[in-house]
């Protein structure tokens, strides 16, 4: 069986490599791609939106239903992995590690849920606990805001440079993650909870369609963002390049909130307990 | 850019997607996976689809790889085949 299937694979291969010989040559001028639309986007972009970067213009301006619907898969990434993944338990005699700073002495108790942890008195850890190191956490504590900074600059220059709304975002997302990862999931969870990263995923979604409904309704086509103009002091041209932000930071909050879903439904199997 | 980067990239491209889909340890897998993502990344700029490259950096190499680390770390190290 497993003979069969390599030699599939290798045919499969093979004729897929015959016909990349039928391909125009990388960046020829004659090619296809690069004599209809292009010329276009390449000539109008600046007139119609005045975005300098015809990437982010073509993914959020003239192909913007496209865009919307790659937001909704993501929403749906994360929803899946909520559904497949998350178990509900009853929280009440859970059992688990308590570190008394003082002394450093581990104890197991149950009910861990109802102690108090703001004397600082005791620490909640995990049972597959390695002891949190005081280098990396004071490193990523450090480092989590120039990351998040960093991510809002990608959204918002995201019409000047490369970067826009899913890059920004998942840099976003990872900067929890990476909160979650040096410190442990409880912690990222204080800081978006379960609920709160659900609900941008769905906020998100929702300031992407909602703009374009908002566009429909001012007269204009769906996503067309030129008719934002007639709420906003802009003329046409600005409030595309504007409703490409808006829409940006729409794909930005829901790619964050499904990243931070998604790793903390896969780290933990489901049970918010442990993570990483 | 010069051809011969782009042959050393593309054969590490080759050799990684190899080793992912060969080794028998799922964390080497995901490592990687991971760099097989930057070889694409690096391959992207090269061709100026500098977007793209961005992309695949931040999601390819970045975020799945910790997705594939949390997966192996609550299921199992080792392949049964």
């Amino acid at each position: 069986m497993k003979i069969i299937g390599l030699i599939i694979v290798g045919l499969t291969g093979l004729l897929l490599i015959y016909a990349t010989g039928d391909f125009p040559d990388w960046g020829d001028p004659a090619s296809p791609a690069n004599n209809y639309l292009s010329t276009r986007y390449i000539e109008k972009t600046m007139e119609d939106t005045s975005v300098p970067n015809i990437v982010t213009a073509v993914l959020a301006d003239y192909r913007g239903f496209d865009t919307m619907f790659e937001t909704t898969v993501i929403f749906s990434a994360g929803v899946v992995c909520f559904f497949l993944l998350r178990v509900f338990e009853k929280k009440t005699d859970e059992e688990g590690l308590l570190r008394h700073n003082a002394t450093g002495i581990t104890l197991r108790i149950k009910g861990v849920e109802k102690i108090s942890y703001s004397t600082g008195e005791f620490d909640r850890i995990d049972n597959l606990w390695t002891p949190q190191d005081l280098i990396i956490t004071t490193a990523c504590r450090l480092l989590i805001p120039f990351i998040q900074l960093f991510a809002l600059y990608v959204i918002a220059h995201g019409h000047y440079s490369p970067g826009g709304g899913f890059q920004g975002g998942v840099i976003l997302g990872s900067s929890i993650i990476l909160l979650a990862i040096s410190h442990d999931l409880r912690t990222s969870l204080t800081r978006i909870s379960e609920k709160g990263a659900g609900l941008l995923c769905a906020v998100g979604v929702f300031i992407y369609a909602g703009t374009g409904a908002l566009c429909l309704l001012l007269g204009g086509n769906f996503l067309d963002y030129g008719a934002l103009s007639k709420i906003l002091p802009l003329d046409p041209v600005s409030a595309r390049s504007f409703g490409i932000l808006i829409v940006e930071v729409g794909v930005g909050i829901a790619v964050m909130g499904s990243m931070i879903w998604i790793y903390s439904n896969v780290s933990s199997a489901g049970r918010y307990r442990e993570g990483l | 850019m010069t051809w011969e980067l782009d042959l050393i990239i593309l054969a590490f491209v080759v050799i990684a997607a190899l080793g992912a889909i060969t080794i028998r340890d799922l964390l080497g897998a995901a490592i990687l996976f991971g760099a097989y993502s930057f070889m694409m990344c690096l391959l992207w700029a090269i061709m100026g689809a500098v977007d793209v490259a961005f992309t695949e950096a931040s999601v390819g190499a970045g975020v799945s790889t910790v997705f594939f680390v949390a997966a192996v770390f609550r299921t199992t190290r080792r392949t049964k085949d």
